[in-house]
């Protein structure tokens, strides 16, 4: 529990300061990188939450796909006068207090509910299988979902496609 | 002091201790898979390799080795520091972390995770940022294009790969490391033998992956320098080195485990025993081989030109005396250290031997060009592990429901699967041909 | 004993991040990177009550989160491809004519 709670924190803190760490970096290589740790962290946290299959997902996809296609593309359309320039635009101090809003709305929000919010049931001494579960309710109850974000990936590639080449 | 090997600090001592081990012990074996390289490119090539670094050049190793220690570390004037620094740890890092679920014996495993296999593919999909970070901090244009190339080679074999592997894993039922070594065994029969195809597909995309010829345009000296390695040198590029053939053992590792029965003997289910005692016969095997491999060299050591190299020889044919004293003495021992000594040489065999593999292909097929080696992985690869995996299902699915034998189903699924690959390299051939009589 | 609350805690500091990240940046590439964080909280929050209510329906959902992040990115980057041969820019002020 105590190791939980460690864990916890640490992975927390990384992903906190490399989020802003991301949002703050002129170079965008370096925030592209932060964004990993950030994204590695968070796969942490789901492994906190007993979501293994989730982890080894987010890992997977998230870390190994999405952002290999990010890095590619920074370092395609690599502009060195771009390290000379503003980086935050014109209506930064609206758009930061609009931001810190939204945040204080969710805060209320959570604030209000967290009386209904109980830990979770007795954890089992033997977990169930995680893998097995996903993949029962992904085959079974989320079948549709499943079937529909098939075809949203299919149509993604096409349109990926024909919007990078090049016009002949 | 026998309170103090409690199970529940060997549980946390052991793994650690292996891990140590393993680490310790690679570098060392990765200088000699280079020295292997070497001699077998040699042998190929009707010449000897080194020879001058200790007998037979056994010591080459340790010549390099302490070269790249002592050159001098340049870092190119305009090179971004930070990632210039990170990009090789990341690489040695995550070619280092893959060992954690690696099985090498029933219980030589540090950690048996539930998820051990995507474990190890997730990890190898992070080792891309390293060559790719490689590329960029070293703010040249052959390092960037090798660098991109590279990655984007490893993206598209690392679907393949999963693709051919997942075949496996269909039989196997759990993505455990070590269930799927266990699922071998209960079915007595290693998953290469129902999913030959499926293995063809991975040691392919194993070759890209790990960016060996004939798929190393990246990183080939005739194109690219060295690709993204260029503005490396000293003992940086040897972590990018070491990186290299530790990929190279990992990907070797996960092959043996799925499709080559992982650390169990040929014929596992056989119990027979030697008559009177309870050691089994085939378990006599590797300490016979290792003898064998024993007295080729004593009948050698004669044969050598200079004193010294037969002495080396008549060295080699005691240590591998040695080896097999070990192997057969272990026959005698408790079952888990018979089960350990001889689960870790079996290992060790299968992956040396899809490691001769990988030197054999090396020195055998010329370089693919670079649109050549994409057309193979995405027009040829991946639909053909896709029509496997479905062949494969389908085989499994009627053996269940019908109860028909899974070696005949999966021998019809071979036959479809193969009929569809013919379509396809067929197919390919014709619209390259088309394309290149197009753009002419 | 890491409550459920301080999961949401985490989901929150990471979306406000990630929405000033949107708002503030001028760079294309690093709006995309914030939305990307954005979507990132919204998972942590999916699977701290999955976790709380012990079903793998938060963890599904997700997946599909994750499967359409990836969809959204390669469209929007091949997007800033496109647009970056014609405007040779990435800041998303400069962006502002259709044609001229």
């Amino acid at each position: 529990m105590v190791l939980n709670a460690i864990l916890f924190y640490f992975f927390s803190v990384l992903a906190v300061v490399s989020a802003i760490l991301m949002v703050t970096r002129r170079n965008v290589v370096h925030g592209a990188v932060y964004l990993i740790t950030t994204l590695l962290a968070t796969a942490g946290v789901f492994l906190l939450l007993q979501a293994e299959f989730l982890f080894i997902v987010q890992v997977i996809l998230y870390v190994g796909g999405i952002m290999v296609l990010f890095i590619f593309v920074i370092m395609l359309v690599n502009l060195d006068v771009s390290l000379l320039q503003y980086q935050f635009n014109r209506q930064r101090f609206v758009a930061g207090v609009l931001a810190l809003a939204l945040g204080a709305q969710i805060f209320l929000a959570i604030k209000t509910g967290q009386k209904s919010l109980f830990p979770p049931s007795r954890v089992p001494e033997v977990l169930p299988k995680n893998t097995e579960a996903v993949a029962d309710a992904l085959f079974g109850r989320f079948m549709l979902p499943f079937e529909i974000a098939s075809i949203l990936l299919l149509v993604a590639m096409i349109g990926a496609v024909v919007m990078a080449k090049r016009r002949a | 002091m026998g309170h103090l090997f409690t199970p529940s600090i060997m549980r946390l001592v052991l793994p650690v201790l292996y891990a140590v081990v393993i680490v310790a012990v690679l570098p060392l074996m990765a200088g000699y898979i280079v020295l292997m390289e070497r001699k077998v490119m040699a042998d190929m090539q009707a010449r000897l390799g080194p020879m001058r670094v200790g007998p037979h050049g056994l010591l080459q190793p340790i010549a390099d080795a302490v070269k790249l220690l002592l050159k001098e570390d340049i870092i190119p004037e305009k090179a971004d520091r930070l990632m210039f620094w990170l990009a090789p740890l990341v690489s040695v890092t995550m070619a280092l972390l893959a060992y954690a679920a690696l099985p090498i014996g029933p219980t030589f495993q540090i950690a048996d995770l539930n998820i051990g296999l995507l474990f190890i593919l997730a990890v190898s999909s992070l080792g891309i940022y390293g060559i790719v970070l490689g590329g960029w901090a070293s703010n040249s244009h052959y390092s960037l294009l090798g660098a991109l190339r590279s990655a984007a080679q490893l993206v598209s074999y690392e679907t393949a790969a999963g693709l051919g592997l997942i075949s496996a894993l269909l039989l196997a039922g759990s993505l455990s490391m070590r269930d799927i070594v266990m699922a071998q065994y209960d079915q007595g029969m290693w998953f290469i033998f129902y999913v030959p195809i499926g293995f063809f597909i991975y040691m392919v995309g194993s070759i890209a992956e790990t960016n060996r010829a004939p798929f190393d345009l990246p990183e080939a000296e005739s194109e690219l320098v060295a690709g993204y390695m260029t503005e490396y040198s000293g003992f940086r590029w040897s972590l990018y080195f070491l990186a290299e053939y530790a990929n190279m053992i990992i990907v070797a590792g996960i092959a043996t485990t799925l499709f080559l029965g992982g650390w169990l003997r040929p014929f596992a289910s056989y119990h027979d025993h030697m008559p009177g005692t309870s050691i089994e016969l085939l378990d006599a095997l590797p300490a016979l081989l290792v003898l064998g491999v024993a007295l080729y060299c004593f009948f050698l050591a004669p044969k050598q030109p200079v004193k010294i190299q037969k002495l080396v020889m008549a060295l080699v044919g005691g240590l591998c005396l040695a080896v097999s004293g070990v192997l057969a003495g272990s026959l005698f021992a408790s079952p888990a250290v018979l089960q350990g000594v001889h689960g870790a040489f079996w290992f060790m065999a299968k992956v040396f031997g899809y490691l001769y593999f990988f030197l054999w292909f090396r020195f055998t097929f010329p370089r693919y060009r670079f649109d050549q080696l994409m057309r193979l992985g995405w027009r040829f690869l991946i639909p053909l592990a896709l029509v496997n995996l479905i062949t494969m299902a389908i085989a499994l699915l009627i053996s269940r429901e019908w109860g028909w034998s899974l070696r005949l189903t999966s021998i019809l699924a071979i036959a479809v699967t193969l009929a569809v690959a013919m379509w396809l390299a067929k197919n390919d051939e014709v619209d390259s041909v088309v394309t290149a009589a197009e753009s002419e | 004993m890491v409550s459920v609350d301080q999961y949401l805690w985490l989901s929150l500091a990471l979306f406000t991040i990630g929405v000033i990240g949107v708002l503030t940046r001028r760079n294309v590439i690093i709006i995309l990177m914030s939305i990307e964080l954005i979507l990132n909280a919204v998972n942590i929050n999916l699977v701290a009550f999955s976790h709380m209510f012990g079903t793998v329906d938060g963890q599904v959902f997700a997946i599909f989160v994750i499967t359409d992040a990836a969809a959204e990115a390669a469209v929007g980057l091949g997007i800033i491809l496109a647009f970056f041969r014609n405007r040779e820019t990435l800041l998303a002020d400069e962006m502002d004519m259709l044609k001229w």
